[in-house]
């Protein structure tokens, strides 16, 4: 489709009009990704393929012919989706070296729209944790570390030990694909959200994370976290790019049963102006424990925003929340236990070298092959799915389940089109830090702002809103109803315009920029 | 002492007989080479996803309707889990929950006597039918102390249809099974050959004394051919009386059938007290089944399964086909049967009747005695006869015309065997096996044979 409106020196308008080459920006990026290897956001980079893809984009801007808005258009994919003849690898040892033999949907479907595949990025091994830091390729940095906004507000000790030690995290799972997005070294990224592994990354890293609702994207060759939750996620700097990848992505796939039949069309965000007619939802059990008075200054500020301009802000009662860790925790590891079981080695991935029995080598190639945090969720799983657990643990976590959905549902149907939450807790952490609790901890603390929207299906999205006192990006989260992507997309693009959210000081980029990488308030490719 | 009462249930897996398999587009085939029928689903590939094929659904409720079930228009998937070599994701999907179909019946008939004279009719329950995966398979290779494995067979839908334990003896067990097979290979929602692994059946046998509740049963597997599931679950049934009269109990467990020995042995215990950890699967929605009540407005019968739609599209099953037999033809109940136990038989036989004057009745007899058991002495199908039904038929006018004796018309049919191309007449011209009806010609032979025998009618003249 045409995206008649945005900003006209947007990087799809100069490639049109030839100011800038496909190959040009492909090689960009691949320069910058080289110079910021250091954040260690790619797992790896498709050099070739993609100086080939983007050849052959020129060809067809050359010809006047290009496929549409993304032809050309860079883009990094977080490596649990599957693509064919690139390394696949979930950031596991189970899966080093796994070249798939096909291509999930989202990434056919950019292929086929003419994007250009950058590369595989970093992630939490098998997408469970929070941090992008357990991961076998090791943890991802937060390009903000390396921020002059954050510097000048950190107290460095010696000017090397502040780089080596107090880079915070991206969150996750898929910080990755934030820290690319955020370092301009892709236009967009696709990441994956089953708790808030899209928007919890994109807050620590100040950019645009959609969590689209349940069944609007393919999950066919997305490699399952948990089944009834997973979704594709997308990564970009503005809302409007994120519409743009939406459209390009959402509609039904006959390979995915649980994708929905409707036809979906694409659609353009209008330019709100008048949110009189908007009501606005303030869950107050997002007010969490633990969630810092920074962030809640911050919602509150947001909320007036919405309230000076006319729209209505109601206080509202989601209150089954409080279970939602809990329950999520059952559902969960339940799934994970029996996604995880094809992992034995015998068809794909890593075998271990036993010989004994097969039950042996089911056994070594598991425990060589998995994390502790894996095997620690599958143990539960199992435990939650055994006969006489099942109806006290799974069943009930469904009923729970259900409860936390209808919350929503009575919220919507009493008039509120939007919710406004906090995305996390508080600002990225340091690395050492966030290390010092385990993974599951983390996990539970951070996935309760994101997660009860994944039980519930509904789309959602991180909005960056301002930085915080030590100079990091804060975002807020828009919750809609399902289906109603558009409703919150425009909501989200008129906000971002609202609150201005400064573009990230990094060395790197500046070096690289040659008018490309604009400074505007987001360098967007729509 | 009152005598034991055995208790026979069966659970038969029948492999659904469709050009792709239940859940991947990937090919059904028997005997092909190893591995080439797998997509990246059978293989549990990471990231794949099931899509339900339409047609395996559409056998499962045709076999539903057919074995008079009612059909849940709403049904649901769930995965079982346990690892093995030929189980490729860990699980495989099944219906544990809510199945296709449940409580119907099937009625069988047996001889109660040898030479098929008098046959009673039975009826077993249906506890359900579900759709699941069949898994690949494996060889273990303990020679080189490796296990080799082909997924060909992997994600083949499978319908395992559960018989309530009303049956007594192998006998009922086995015709009840070739009653089910027949049924299946009607409806041609399964091929149904035990021999190519198309239908597989389980036994569950226990013995309990009268009054008493059930005891312990145990569990038969590997039969492969009807006869021996007769011979299984006899044997099985023999083993628990000994064993319990000799003072012992029986295990709840698995025993294989050992068609060599004619006994059943403990299997080697692969799973031990398995929990399969069932759990809904999560890629698959509810199934939804339609009728003519329940269909949308905006539907048609390509979009949705309508139940009611299938079912006005049911072949004649067995049961009916005997039914229809014996009223047009007037044959005996046990010649329909036997008709229709083999392939191709019935129809043999209503073509002959089709091109002769011969009462059915009368070929019956023909089709029966004669033919049907040269193609059993050559194992012979029908369709591989080398009498065709208008070679018979005509050999038959013949009879019937008086053109030929009953004795000359079997040897006619020995010849007629040979396949040789030559017509009945010409086998009887051939070997001068015209009745006489000419008198004279008659009083002549007869003369002459009296002539030449004179001290013999001398003899008997007085008497």
């Amino acid at each position: 489709g045409t995206l008649t409106h945005g900003l006209r020196s947007q990087v799809s308008a100069a490639l049109k009009e030839g100011r800038v080459t496909p190959t040009e920006l492909c090689q960009r990026c691949l320069a910058l990704i080289k110079s910021t290897k250091f954040l260690n956001a790619y797992i790896t980079v498709a050099e070739e393929t993609a100086l080939k893809q983007a050849e052959e984009s020129e060809d067809r801007y050359k010809k006047g012919q290009p496929l549409g808005i993304l032809d050309g258009i860079p883009i990094a994919v977080k490596d649990n989706f599957n693509t064919a003849g690139i390394e696949t690898t979930c950031a596991s040892n189970m899966l080093k070296g796994y070249i798939s033999p096909y291509n999930a949907t989202v990434v056919q479907k950019l292929l086929d729209q003419g994007a250009v595949l950058l590369g595989k990025t970093n992630l939490d091994e098998f997408a469970m944790g929070s941090g992008s830091t357990d991961g076998v390729f090791g943890p991802v940095r937060n390009p903000w570390s390396y921020s002059r906004q954050y510097k000048e507000k950190s107290v460095p000790k010696s000017h090397s030990e502040d780089k080596e030690f107090n880079w915070v995290i991206t969150g996750g799972s898929s910080g990755g694909s934030a820290a690319a997005v955020s370092s301009f070294t892709c236009f967009a990224a696709i990441g994956s959200d089953t708790g808030g592994s899209t928007r919890n990354p994109a807050a620590h890293c100040g950019v645009v994370g959609l969590k689209p609702t349940y069944g609007l994207i393919s999950r066919h060759g997305l490699i399952p976290l948990v089944n009834s939750m997973d979704v594709p996620g997308i990564l970009t700097r503005c809302v409007d790019d994120a519409a743009v990848l939406l459209g390009s992505l959402a509609g039904h796939d006959p390979k995915d049963s649980t994708t929905v039949q409707d036809n979906f069309k694409p659609f353009d965000l209008p330019d709100l102006t008048d949110v009189s007619k908007l009501s606005i939802g303030i869950p107050k059990e997002y007010r969490a424990p633990g969630l810092s008075s920074e962030i809640l200054a911050l919602w509150s500020k947001a909320a007036d925003l919405f309230k000076n301009a006319g729209a209505k802000v109601v206080e509202v009662s989601l209150p089954h929340t409080r279970y939602s860790i809990v329950c999520y925790h059952v559902l969960c590891t339940a799934e994970v236990a029996s996604n995880m079981a094809r992992f034995d080695g015998l068809e794909y991935g890593h075998r271990s070298d036993t010989k004994e029995s097969t039950e042996s080598m089911y056994a070594a190639t598991r425990r060589e092959g998995f994390n502790d945090v894996v095997r620690g969720r599958i143990l539960s799983g199992n435990y939650f799915l055994l006969k006489q657990n099942y109806e006290k643990y799974f069943v009930k976590a469904q009923k729970v389940r259900r409860l936390i959905a209808n919350d929503f549902v009575e919220v919507f149907r009493s008039g509120v089109d939007i919710l406004l939450t906090p995305t996390t807790l508080s600002d990225a952490a340091p690395y050492l830090e966030f290390i010092r609790e385990d993974n599951r901890t983390r996990s539970a603390q951070d996935d309760i702002l994101t997660q009860a929207a994944n039980m519930a299906g509904l789309p959602a999205i991180n909005v960056p809103t301002a930085l915080s006192e030590r100079g990091l990006p804060v975002g807020l989260q828009f919750i809609g109803r399902s289906f109603q992507e558009q409703q919150l997309l425009t909501v989200a693009k008129w906000f971002e315009k609202q609150v201005q959210f400064p573009t990230i000081e990094l060395e790197e980029v500046k070096r690289h920029d040659n008018g490309v990488f604009q400074h505007q308030k987001s360098a967007s490719f729509s | 002492l009152a005598p034991w009462v055995p208790v026979v249930g069966l659970e038969i897996h029948a492999q659904i007989s469709s050009n792709s398999k239940l859940f991947s587009g990937s090919q059904v085939q028997f005997a092909a080479p190893p591995n080439s029928l797998v997509s990246f689903f059978d293989a549990s590939l990471p990231g794949t996803l099931p899509v339900l094929n339409r047609r395996c659904v559409e056998a499962a409720v045709m076999t539903g309707l057919a074995l008079n079930c009612s059909i849940n228009k709403k049904s649901l998937f769930d995965r079982k889990h346990y690892f093995y070599a030929d189980l490729p994701a860990g699980y495989q999907i099944t219906q544990q929950r809510v199945p296709i179909a449940v409580n119907g019946s099937l009625s069988y008939s047996l001889c109660i006597d040898s030479k098929m004279s008098q046959m009673v009719t039975k009826t077993v329950r249906i506890k359900q039918i579900q759709l699941e995966q069949d898994s690949g398979k494996s060889l273990h290779d303990d020679t080189r102390s490796q296990t080799l494995v082909d997924l060909n067979r992997a994600g083949v839908g499978l319908m395992e249809v559960v018989m309530e334990p009303d049956m007594c003896c192998g006998e009922e067990a086995a015709a009840a099974v070739r009653e089910l097979q027949l049924i299946l290979q009607t409806l041609g929602s399964s091929q149904a050959v035990m021999a190519e692994g198309q239908l597989r059946v389980d036994a569950n046998v226990s013995v309990h004394r009268p009054g008493e509740p059930y005891g312990v049963r145990t569990e038969v597997k590997n039969i492969n051919s009807i006869r021996f599931l007769a011979k299984a679950v006899d044997y099985e049934i023999q083993r628990q009386i000994e064993e319990l009269e000799n003072g012992g109990t029986i295990l709840n467990e698995t025993r294989a059938f050992d068609s060599k020995l004619g006994c059943t042995v403990p299997m080697r215990d692969k799973e031990g007290k398995q929990d399969y950890r069932f759990m809904p699967e999560p890629n698959l929605p509810p199934l939804i089944l339609y009728d003519a009540k329940s269909l949308p407005a905006n539907m048609n019968h390509q979009q949705v399964i309508n139940i009611d739609w299938i079912h006005e599209r049911l072949p004649d099953l067995p049961s009916v086909k005997r039914e229809k037999l014996v009223e047009q033809y007037g044959i005996l109940p046990e010649h329909s049967f036997a008709l229709l136990n083999e392939d191709g038989l019935a129809e043999f036989f209503e073509s002959v009747v089709k091109q002769t004057q011969m009462k059915p009745k009368k070929v019956i007899g023909w089709i029966l005695n004669h033919l049907l058991s040269y193609l059993k002495q050559y194992s012979l199908t029908v369709k591989e006869s080398p009498i065709s039904s208008f070679l018979l038929a005509d050999l038959l006018n013949l009879l019937e015309k008086k053109e030929i004796s009953s004795t000359a018309a079997k040897q006619v049919l020995a010849e007629l065997w040979k396949g040789e191309g030559k017509t009945p007449l010409e086998i009887v011209k051939e070997q001068k096996l015209e009745l006489l009806q000419d008198q004279k010609e008659l009083e002549q032979i007869c003369q002459a044979v009296i002539d030449g025998q004179e001290n013999e009618v001398i003899m008997m003249v007085p008497g």
